[in-house]
């Protein structure tokens, strides 16, 4: 079973501040909610996780399964089994889906043995229960991509991955009803005691379908409250005035 | 849209065979002396000795001294890369590195034979080829066709063989499309030139797999001068590939070669080129085709390697309904200066003509697109598509573009395309965040960028590409 500690954390981009002494564990089995108004320094907490070169970190740590990860690349946080799936997902021209996946894939699991075929049977099935189209395969990554397609291709890429923690930044926005039923249903079919998720949101719909056993709110950079579910049915229906309030 | 998985899996597979060479591995050198060098330096007996050791009819030696005085009588070009560095005193013109030529590798001498395996030549010609040339320095030292197509009448030797064997063959063909007085380069080719091949296809032969040549420049401050000529017969059909590498020294290497296609009508030719010269050669190559009535003409170029390129294939569509296209691929890595591009001269009615030019330009890199594009009056209904687009890998790369049009038919339709881009900070970090190191994402992304010249060229040459596209990037650490 996987663990991630954040610990007394403190990030910047330039001389901005945008972490400040955050501190969160997830481990495998949880899940997570973030929330918090816009701007609160949701995404900001992703992107550090992820290793972002944009954003430093001045003090505290970030670990999975003990072994720290501030000072690394993203790729060796990949490796470790982080995830994140990005609120805005970029485009990068004339890669091919089907080169990306299988390259990241055999990144990430160098000692795992799949012969081409079968691991794009796996991504075709996938796929279908996304609700993306096989002929995305050969198509490049985000490229003309909806917003809503983007979201369900990184849903797509998780479970290809298989990561141990995951990060989901706003997976449910630009997603329709349906859409958001199918995406979540992949995410609870990918649910187990093994993986860990944080889920970062600020609307409380998507933790309708999938419910989280925590909430955490987050207000400039700062964990400001923590507690049940309760919290996100409260925030739906009062908004954040009353925790900036309490 | 179905996957093609065999295809799939047969690059992955190529890629890991290909893997185990690294770039290092080009650039080694032999201590093999020449069996014959004319030393440094270039004057009238030098050309007379290079013609007499070759044993040249006459009319050969007086095309080279009349090439020698045009090429004195041309100032070095100064429009384009700064050419100062040329050492013109100090390069060794002719070396022959033995006496021989054979069609059979295992009588090439050791060490020039290891050479070529090294570099998996030998292997490449049985697997794919119909077949090959190998050039060391000066000479061609191994030639060799499969018999079918010997027996069909095609010709493949390096040119001074043919210049022995098939002399009225050669003089029909020899600097007609490139003459001497094209530019100082093309001049001084024809005054020392020495190997090179020769390929004739007759009417009507249509070769499924490709010819090759591969020159291999050995010696230091040497200078390496080749002319190929390939002949496509009426309604024949041909592809011919050429590979080149250098070991890297502290003195610069000149390489001038010249080649001339003739494309007859309702032939097919391409012609491939992966050059991957070491960064201590100035590679001044003229290439021409000229293309009759309802012929093709296909230029398929990667530029990867030397120190300073200028390159510009031209195709003369000389007959109607010819046609030409021209992708090429240059890189322009840390120090060198590609100045690149095509020509398309349109002289005859429904001709049309497509250009598509890719340039990267990693760390100080420059790479400068040229083109000319031309039609003719009477040209009519003549069509012509320009496309460049340039990867910007640094914040000092640069890269610039200088297309020139002379259009003289007003029922001629052409269009230019032109892009610049960079490689960003959140693109290589997204495919990062998936586990691909900096060198993967961010030769995934040169990779990508170059997708659609990919998608057309032969595959053996995109899985060639792509693994030395791969072996530069991974040379330069922090990319953005
Ligand atoms: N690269 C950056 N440069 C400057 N400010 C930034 C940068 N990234 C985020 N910020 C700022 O940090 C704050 C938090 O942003 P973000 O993490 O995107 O918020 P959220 O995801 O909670 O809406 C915002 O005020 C935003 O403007
Ligand atoms: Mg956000």
């Amino acid at each position: 079973m996987s663990v991630l500690e954040i610990k007394n954390l403190y990030a910047r981009v330039e001389d901005k501040e945008l972490i400040n002494d955050l501190s969160l564990t997830v481990r495998g089995g949880e899940i997570h909610a973030l929330m918090g108004p816009n701007g609160a320094g949701k995404s900001t907490l992703g992107y550090v996780l992820m290793g972002h070169p944009n954003y430093t970190v001045t003090s505290g740590s970030i670990r999975i399964d003990g072994k720290e990860l501030v000072g690394t690349t993203p790729e060796e946080r990949a490796k470790n089994g982080l995830f994140l799936a990005f609120q805005n997902p970029v485009a990068v021209q004339g890669v091919k889906l089907s080169t990306f996946l299988r390259t990241a894939y055999n990144q990430v699991h160098p000692n795992e043995k799949m012969s081409i075929q079968d691991f794009y049977d796996r991504v075709k099935l996938h796929m279908k229960r996304v609700g993306l189209e096989e002929s995305f395969i050969s198509r490049s990554v985000n490229d003309g991509f909806s917003g809503g397609e983007r979201k369900r291709f990184e849903i797509l890429q998780m479970i290809i991955l298989r990561p141990k923690i995951v990060v989901l930044d706003e997976i449910d926005s630009g997603l329709d009803v349906d859409a958001l039923k199918m995406v979540s249903e992949e995410i609870k079919e990918y649910y187990s005691q093994d993986v860990g998720f944080l889920i970062i949101t600020h609307y409380q719909r998507i933790l309708k379908n999938i419910e989280p056993q925590f909430v955490h709110v987050m207000m400039n950079g700062k964990m400001i409250m923590e507690g049940s579910n309760d919290i996100s049915l409260k925030i739906e229906e009062q908004g954040y005035d009353w925790i900036r309030g309490a | 849209m179905e996957i093609d998985y065999r295809k799939d899996e047969e690059l992955e597979k190529l890629l890991k065979e290909l893997k185990e060479i690294k770039q290092n591995d080009y650039e080694f050198h032999d201590n093999l002396k020449p069996v014959y060098t004319t030393g440094t330096g270039l004057n009238r007996s030098t050309v007379e000795e290079i013609s007499e050791i070759k044993k040249e009819p006459e009319w050969m030696r007086r095309l080279r001294l009349k090439a020698l005085e045009i090429f004195q009588s041309k100032p070095v070009p100064t429009w384009g890369p700064d050419l100062s560095g040329i050492d013109w005193e100090n390069t060794s013109y002719y070396n022959r590195p033995d006496e021989r030529r054979v069609n059979d590798w295992n009588e090439v001498p050791d060490q020039i034979k290891q050479t070529f395996q090294k570099l998996g030549i030998p292997e490449i010609e049985q697997k794919y080829l119909a077949g090959s040339v190998a050039q060391y320095d000066s000479e061609g030292v191994y030639h060799n066709l499969k018999k079918v197509w010997e027996d069909k009448g095609v010709v493949f030797m390096d040119l001074d063989s043919a210049v022995q064997k098939y002399p009225d063959l050669v003089k029909e063909y020899y600097c007609k499309a490139v003459p001497v007085t094209d530019n100082k380069f093309a001049a001084l080719n024809g005054a020392v030139w020495s190997g090179g091949s020769f390929l004739y296809v007759p009417k009507g032969v249509q070769i499924d797999m490709p010819l090759q040549t591969y020159f291999r420049m050995n010696g230091e401050a040497t200078g390496q001068f080749e002319h190929t000529i390939v002949i496509a017969d009426e309604g024949s059909k041909v592809h011919y590939i050429e590979g080149c590498t250098a070991p890297r020294y502290d003195r610069d290497s000149l390489h001038s070669a010249i080649v001339e296609i003739y494309v007859k009508k309702n032939a097919k030719a391409r012609y491939t080129s992966v050059q991957n010269w070491s960064k201590s050669v100035y590679n001044m190559p003229t290439k021409r085709a000229w293309v009759d009535e309802h012929a093709q003409m296909e230029w398929v170029g990667g530029s990867l390697g030397s120190k300073v390129t200028m390159l510009y294939p031209s195709s003369y569509l000389r007959g109607a309904y010819a046609t030409a296209s021209n992708l090429n691929i240059a890189l322009a890595g840390a120090g060198t200066y590609k100045d690149t591009g095509a020509k398309a001269l349109h002289f005859a009615p429904y001709t049309s003509s497509r250009i598509v030019a890719k340039s990267i330009s990693i760390e100080d890199g420059k790479a400068v697109y040229r083109g000319l594009l031309r039609v003719n009056k009477g040209a009519i209904n003549s069509k012509s598509k320009v496309q460049c687009d340039a990867l910007l890998i640094n914040d000092e790369s640069s890269s610039f573009t200088y297309p020139h049009d002379e259009i003289y038919e007003p029922t001629a339709t052409f269009s230019h395309e032109a892009s610049v881009g960079k490689i960003g900070t959140e693109e290589l970090t997204y495919l990062r965040s998936r586990g691909l190191s900096e060198d993967e994402a961010s030769s995934m992304i040169v990779l990508g960028f170059l997708d659609d010249v990919m998608r057309e060229i032969p595959m053996e040459f995109a899985v060639e590409m792509n693994r030395l596209i791969k072996l530069e990037m991974s040379k330069y650490g922090a990319v953005g």
